[in-house]
């Protein structure tokens, strides 16, 4: 029998979020549950196109019966599991992970974490007043992108986007230890001598802002960067036949940025270097 | 292929492929975000066979790489359906009740053993018999192919010998297999939907088929021309003859692109007018007579575009056009009207409404419905059908929906017409790299750290020609010489030289390139030219001898 991609029937797993019964597909995380249950949560290291890494400990929650939190973004559901989202040690615990990031990392730009820094009353300063970085210059290599790494968490979604989750080109990885450890390229050696290829698909999931379009670094320094201002439009690429979907971002009809819907199967979120960086012609 | 002009696969499929065969395609480069999906699939466990005169960046990832001799591909096919047919692994209900013409093939191919395409082709007999068995054998598999196989002067006859292994395995018409032409620009696809070809209205209707042509003819009112027109090849053969003396070019650079590009400037120098309407001045719109300057159809209008797997996808204006650029509907209407003419709608959904009225594989797909799925894949004939993920399923019908057989095609080997010899011992061999696109036209303005304008060479060739890397040297062909700088790639097989067509400017490759042309396809053999490489400053001496 012929038949088009069947979607094998998925049974359902039935799970409690704050005393709410929610119904999703076996093989579903508790974040999807709690997304199913209209519960928001905070999570740095995933992203909606990549595998859960499990480092950066934000989107924790309380399961009955369990002795430790577990990481909502990777653990699957099972049949009548018990959730809390907002118990006070889930509280606690997402507040001091927030404190810690925010205190040895500029999260200035990093506007969904400093959302939930607020959300949670985290105060960084309390371990160091003011905030402790790297104190690094940023690097500027290339026309195309900059990376800050005063404003990384590591939270390794650009190591997962530029490896097994998208590009499979394997330009770079956490290199270091401790305080010291950071996302670089083999020998941290400059971009443009790197196997790095410029598809900025690295660029389009960080959630800090360490790794930046060079237009918005520009603009930003130009003290011109106004998203506000900014409209969104969705089209389709100019270049070969894929077909890949567009979001042009426009300020004073010059397109400052190009991003991707991460909910088109065609890219994922994905694009190539033309596709990324390529439109300066219009 | 079979008679619908379209890739048969959608790209989820290639993710679920258990054997995948990569011909003439570095999809890593030229379609890296349909390779996305084609690494899904390699993670998932398919097994790749890539088959490539170079060990391009798609061919490691491919389990195997086969490096095929440039031009041989017809022997290699050939020499896999043999192998197939031998083992006992084709199909025989499939080619029983879905094909026609088995016989033939299989008399034809019987020649092709894995000994005699290891000698044609370069490539080790076992792995030509590996590739067969797998190929056969999986549950699901899909042959990819871009300009390694139709930039050839017997482009059509190669794409034959692939659709030949197609049908001795039943490899196309259901989910995960099939024929997968990538297609090259991003509307290549929905400009032979539209007609844009010389013998087809929209949707595939022929010219000279005087049902559907009556169709169209009832639309607008007047009697349509029944003969196919030119394609651009014979165009140029007809502004040689004198027969063509005005031409209008919208958004197309022949005087870059064209292969034997000196001697396609020099036909359009000639014509009494020349009329280009480009978003930029490229090349060919600085000969004009006159230039219509148009706006950025994906990023200043309303419009469609359809993607390699058959897919019509909105386009939208997210900036306004520059100085008096303007959109090509409205040029082109203007002209009409200029003329005496009413085109009808200058409304981008209406032309579209037009569209669906006429074609009917686009009739469900509504302006409502496109912007609301992110695209419909064609054949989508009314508002209810969902679209059409893959292509021939009629093949696996027992009636086969009333439809004749499938043909196989007899196809012959022949090798590239331009033959190596003292003069020209080397193959130049042009293509895509990832930064760039085409005659750089678009591409060229951004600041891409990538990019490499330049001959690629063997090490070994090099070192015997004297050459190091980053030396200038002369370039010539039976047609020309051209200057360019020397990048050493052991990607390549001794004896074979690459370069891009990306920079024009920098360096006029196609002064170079084989004008010789698929009698069907109209497309000239850019991917084999004989070629001598020697030192820039050396070649002074030499010049007399190019003739």
């Amino acid at each position: 029998m012929i038949t088009t991609s069947g979607v094998a029937t998925e049974s359902a797993v039935t799970i409690r979020v704050d005393g709410k019964e929610v119904a999703v597909p076996e093989g579903a995380t508790i974040l999807d549950a709690c997304d199913a249950a209209g519960v928001q949560t905070p999570a740095i290291c995933y992203g909606p196109t990549l595998t859960p890494v499990n480092v950066c400990r934000v989107c924790v929650v309380e399961l009955e019966g369990s002795r430790a939190l577990v990481p909502s973004c990777s653990r699957a559901v099972e049949d009548a599991m018990a959730i809390h989202t907002d118990s006070e040690r889930v509280r606690h615990s997402r507040k001091m992970v927030l404190e810690f990031l925010a205190s040895g990392v500029d999260v200035s730009q990093a506007d969904e974490l400093r959302q939930w820094a607020e959300h949670y009353g985290a105060d960084p300063d309390r371990y160091v007043p003011g905030g402790a970085t790297m104190d690094e210059p940023v690097r500027v290599q290339d026309n195309l992108y900059i990376r800050d790494y005063d404003k990384c968490v590591l939270c390794y979604r650009c190591v997962e986007a530029c490896g097994d989750d998208a590009q499979h080109t394997y330009a770079i990885s956490v290199a270091g230890r401790g305080f010291g450890a950071r996302i670089s390229t083999e020998f941290d050696a400059p971009l443009p001598d790197s196997a790095c290829v410029y598809c900025g698909n690295c660029v389009a999931v960080c959630p800090t802002n360490a790794l930046q379009f060079k237009t918005e670094f520009d603009l930003r320094q130009a003290d011109s960067w106004r998203p506000e201002d900014q409209t969104v439009t969705r089209t389709v690429c100019s270049y070969c036949g894929v077909g890949c979907n567009l979001e042009l971002h426009v300020q004073d009809n010059q397109i400052v940025k190009c991003t991707s819907p991460d909910d088109h199967d065609v890219t994922r979120g994905n694009l190539c270097i033309k596709g990324r960086f390529g439109w300066n012609y219009v | 292929m079979f008679g619908a002009g379209g890739g048969t696969s959608s790209y989820q499929e290639i993710e679920e492929a258990d054997v995948i065969l990569l011909w003439g395609s570095n999809a890593r480069e030229a379609h890296p975000i349909f390779f996305h999906h084609l690494l899904r699939g390699l993670d998932r466990g398919a097994r790749m066979y890539c088959i490539d005169p170079r060990y391009t960046s798609s061919a490691r990832f491919a389990d195997v790489w086969a490096g095929i001799d440039v031009g041989t591909d017809i022997a290699l096919a050939n020499g896999i359906g043999r192998e197939i047919i031998r083992a006992g692994l084709s199909d025989q209900d499939f080619i029983a009740r879905s094909t026609a013409g088995y016989e033939a093939y299989a008399a034809s191919v019987d020649p092709f053993t894995p000994d005699a395409v290891a000698a044609v082709c370069g490539i080790p007999a076992d792995v030509v018999v590996e590739m067969a068995h797998a190929y056969a054998t999986a549950e699901k598999a899909q042959i990819l192919w871009t300009l390694g196989i139709t930039e050839h002067h017997n482009a059509v006859d190669n794409v034959l010998s692939l659709c030949n292994l197609a049908l001795l395995t039943g490899h196309v018409g259901r989910w995960g297999s099939g024929l997968v032409p990538l297609r090259g620009q991003n509307n290549v696809q929905g400009g032979g939907d539209m007609g844009a070809i010389p013998n087809k209205f929209p949707g595939f209707a022929g010219v000279d088929d005087p049902v559907h042509r009556a169709r169209f003819e009832a639309a607008y009112g007047r009697e349509l021309n029944p003969a196919p027109g030119w394609h651009l090849t014979l165009m140029f053969e007809a502004m040689e003859r004198g027969d063509l003396r005005a031409l209008y070019v919208i958004g197309e650079n022949p005087a870059d692109s064209e292969a034997d590009a000196a001697h396609a400037r020099a036909q359009l120098e000639g014509l009494d007018i020349l009329v280009v309407q480009d978003i930029l001045m490229t090349r060919t719109a600085e000969m004009a007579d006159v230039v219509l300057p148009a706006s950025v159809a994906w990023a200043e209008s309303d419009g469609t575009v359809t993607s390699s797997e058959r897919r019509v996808q909105r386009v939208r204006p997210a900036v306004s056009p520059p100085g008096k650029a303007r959109h090509d509907i409205d040029i082109l209407c203007d002209l009409a009207e200029a003329m005496g003419e009413e085109l009808g709608p200058r409304d981008p959904r209406a032309a579209w409404d037009e569209v669906r009225s006429l074609s009917p594989m686009h009739g469900g797909m509504s302006w409502e419905r496109l912007e609301a799925a992110g695209g419909l894949q064609w054949p989508c004939p009314d508002e209810d059908h969902a679209g059409t993920p893959f292509l021939h399923g009629w093949l696996w019908a027992d009636d086969l929906e009333g439809r004749d057989p499938a043909p196989f095609s007899v196809v012959a080997h022949a090798g590239p017409t331009e033959e190596l010899s003292e003069q020209f011992p080397l193959r130049l061999t042009t293509g895509r790299a990832l930064d760039s696109y085409n005659t750089g036209v678009q591409s060229g303005n951004y600041d891409s750290p990538l990019r490499f304008a330049g001959l690629e060479l063997n090490p070994a060739d090099a070192a015997g020609l004297g050459i190091a890397e980053g030396d200038l040297v002369r370039v010539s062909s039976p047609r020309g010489s051209v200057e360019m700088s020397v990048r050493l790639a052991s990607s390549l097989p001794v004896g074979l030289a690459f370069t891009t067509l990306h920079h024009p400017d920098l360096i006029d490759v196609n002064v170079l390139t084989n004008p010789d042309w698929d009698p069907k396809s109209g497309t000239a053999e850019f991917k084999a030219a004989a070629v001598r490489v020697e030192p820039a400053q050396a070649s002074e001496t030499a010049e007399a001898t190019v003739g």
